[in-house]
């Protein structure tokens, strides 16, 4: 819940509207490595509808993080790529990125964020209510697998 | 009627700029000024277009969904309106009283609230205009410019936020949108390993809200030039207390006191505020204008939220926080304290008690065990009734025979201050910004002003610490000689041609 508490080594953090089509990409992958259940006390897998500032804290005491979001743009079926801290504008939105909060994080505890790495999914559509397209549950397919070696590495 | 500076005196030919209410739903505030030829302040408005469609949407639906759909009308307080709407179909379905346990729970769930509520208007929304100063860089005035200032002081109120989100994922099953209390009752207890878990975090967050009230204090004391006068105004204050005169969140009879501390009427039951309260309608917004019947329209406006509750209830039933109230009421010198800014000292000490509350219930076994759901004789109406943290909130439904709600009305917290907004816009505008040129950190004041009550328009737009705003200057004529645009991105524009419809 908070720093104080003891935190697992490896966090998983997931973000998207499961309500919104392809934007359930993250959660639904969280999901499925949840359901794995391997890695139990080693990997913490947490999900929301989009970064906040206070998820900063969920950094701390991390040895690494992967970030799962889904994306409009970018190859498919999946993007990874390692982020650095930025200072930008994000957080006055709905998308603050996590490399925005990768900084709130060096704000806040003063020394550098954990190595972080964002897994972006592919998908199409969108639209409230609609429910995830078959192309995007194949993206998270091969997605959830590069995320279960990433665990295991 | 019309207030000073609400309407001006002579506005012929003034056209008037119609906001298309799609645009401005939940999140987008206006204020438009008119000024004479010389640049003085001849009106000054602040329009709030919330659409208030819920009321129509919950019209035919089962009253057991309601608590859970009302929460949408708030990403912030979800809590309090399905609390409230909980609180009403208790009645409609004879649930009175709900078992101990789900009152516990219950409460549990909204001192969290609370807690995190206050937490995210103070540290993030607020603290960079009190900390850095009204007119300061506007690049770092915002939740990371703390963050990379006061990192400590960021820290502690990302954290304590966190806490009471956390109590609410415990008690209602979601941080946000939860589903704990359904009428009748909740439908799950806490776990012994959550209440441990909430217990171990305690003694922090009760060190770092007193230390929050501190800070509060020591902004408004050491300022009082500044603290005490802007956007100040007197009035009457209205909240729940409990029978006794203490302040209750969740529970209690309607007191309001005029500005001078005099009581005006004092432990009128919930399902009786129509006696109490009517809506003014005015043509220039859509939302209405609460005032207390007795009075009429124009002596009978009030403020909610926490000035009003702190400074209306005759103790705090928690000692950290009862000190500190005491604290704050000998500032007024024997009168209630009716700055605005004043708000965030309140807001602190109500923020202190919650983090208090919430450990007197981790200690209470009726948490932990006890029957979740209780019911008696049906009724036809009910009124659910809380205390929000920006203030007073109202739940009032008629439900069928078929179990489907056939009238619904809501009183928000933000419409009872929607006069005492709009008078503290025009204290700031006439204060500081008559006679001069419209400046990024002049709009800002006005911003700080709104702030202090903690509206919806802000928290529902996301947009931390940047206030989607527009400032018009028009001249008698009706000409528009300014307007200035904020973007919910904080951008700033002069824009004299985006205009929409216009209405006469």
């Amino acid at each position: 819940m908070t720093p104080q508490a003891p935190v697992a080594p490896l966090l998983v953090f997931g973000w998207g509207n499961l309500s919104r089509g392809d934007d359930a990409l993250g959660p639904l992958c969280l999901e499925r490595l949840r359901a794995a259940g391997t890695l139990a006390g080693e990997a913490d897998f947490l999900d929301d509808y989009q970064l906040q500032v206070e998820h900063a804290l969920d950094l701390v005491g991390r040895q690494r993080v992967l970030f799962v979001d889904a994306g409009c743009r970018g190859n498919a079926p999946f993007e990874v790529s390692r982020l650095s801290a930025l200072r930008d504008a994000s957080f006055t939105t709905h998308a603050m990125s996590p490399q925005a909060l990768m900084q709130v994080y060096c704000d806040l505890q003063g020394e550098a964020a954990p190595p972080c790495t964002l897994l972006t999914i592919r998908g199409e559509r969108f639209g409230l209510g609609e429910a995830p397209s078959p192309r995007a549950l194949d993206h998270l397919g091969a997605a959830v697998q590069w995320a279960r070696t990433w665990l295991a590495s | 009627m019309s207030f000073a500076l609400e309407t001006a005196a002579h506005p012929e030919g003034l056209r008037r700029v119609a906001i298309d209410p799609v645009s401005r739903v939940e999140g987008h505030g206006k204020v438009t000024l008119l000024l004479d030829e010389h640049n003085h302040i001849q009106q000054a408005r602040l329009h709030i277009v919330e659409f208030r469609g819920f009321e129509k949407f919950i019209e035919g639906r089962p009253y057991w969904e309601v608590p859970v759909m009302v929460q949408r009308l708030c990403g912030i307080c979800p809590v309090s309106h399905q609390l409230a709407a909980a609180k009403a179909f208790d009645r409609i379905i004879g649930a009175t009283p709900i078992t101990a346990s789900a009152e516990r729970v219950r409460r549990l769930m909204h001192y969290g609230q609370i807690l995190q509520s206050h937490a995210l208007h103070f540290f993030h929304l607020s603290s960079p205009d009190l900390l850095f100063g009204f007119d300061s860089e506007v690049a770092r005035r915002n939740i990371m410019g703390v963050a990379q200032a006061h990192p400590e002081i960021a820290r502690k109120g990302i954290l304590l936020r966190k806490y009471g989100q956390e109590i609410i994922r415990i008690t209602s099953g979601k941080r946000v949108h939860g589903t704990g209390a359904v009428p009748g009752g909740v439908n799950k207890l806490v776990t012994a390993l959550e209440r441990d878990a909430l217990r171990g975090e305690l003694p922090r967050m009760l060190q770092w809200a007193q230390e929050a009230v501190g800070l509060a204090k020591q902004l408004h004391t050491q300022n009082p030039a500044l603290y005490d006068q802007f956007g100040s105004f007197r009035s009457n204050l209205l909240s729940l207390v409990r029978p006794d005169g203490a302040l209750d969140f969740y529970d209690g009879v309607l007191r309001a006191r005029d500005a001078t501390g005099r009581i005006l009427l004092d432990g009128v039951g919930d399902q009786r505020y129509l006696e109490l309260i009517e809506e003014e309608v005015r043509p220039w917004t859509y939302m209405k204008f609460p005032y207390l019947r007795s009075l009429g329209a124009e002596r009978g406006w009030y403020r909610v939220g926490p000035l009003a509750r702190v400074q209306n209830c005759d103790f705090i039933p928690s000692e950290r926080a009862e000190a500190e109230r005491a604290a704050f009421v000998a500032w007024g010198r024997g009168e209630p304290v009716h700055a605005t800014l004043a708000y965030h000292w309140a807001r602190m000490i109500e923020m202190l008690h919650a983090v208090e509350v919430i450990g007197e219930l981790l200690e209470h076994p009726a948490l932990l065990s006890g029957d979740l759901l209780t019911s008696g004789a049906r009724q036809r109406s009910a009124v659910g009734m809380i205390e929000a943290p920006r203030g007073t909130l109202i739940h009032d439904y008629d439900v069928g025979d078929d179990d489907l709600v056939t009238r619904c009305n809501l009183i928000v917290s933000t419409t009872h201050n929607n006069q005492a907004m709009n008078e503290a816009v025009r204290a700031v505008a006439r204060d500081y910004l008559d006679g001069r040129e419209l400046t990024e950190g002049l709009l800002n004041h006005i911003e700080v002003a709104i702030r202090a009550y903690d509206p919806c328009l802000s928290c529902a737009t996301h947009a931390l610490g940047r206030m989607p705003l527009e400032v018009e200057l028009l001249a008698p004529d009706g000409v528009l000689i300014d307007r200035l645009v904020k973007s919910s991105q904080g951008e700033l524009r002069h824009d004299l041609t985006s205009f929409g419809a216009l209405a006469s």
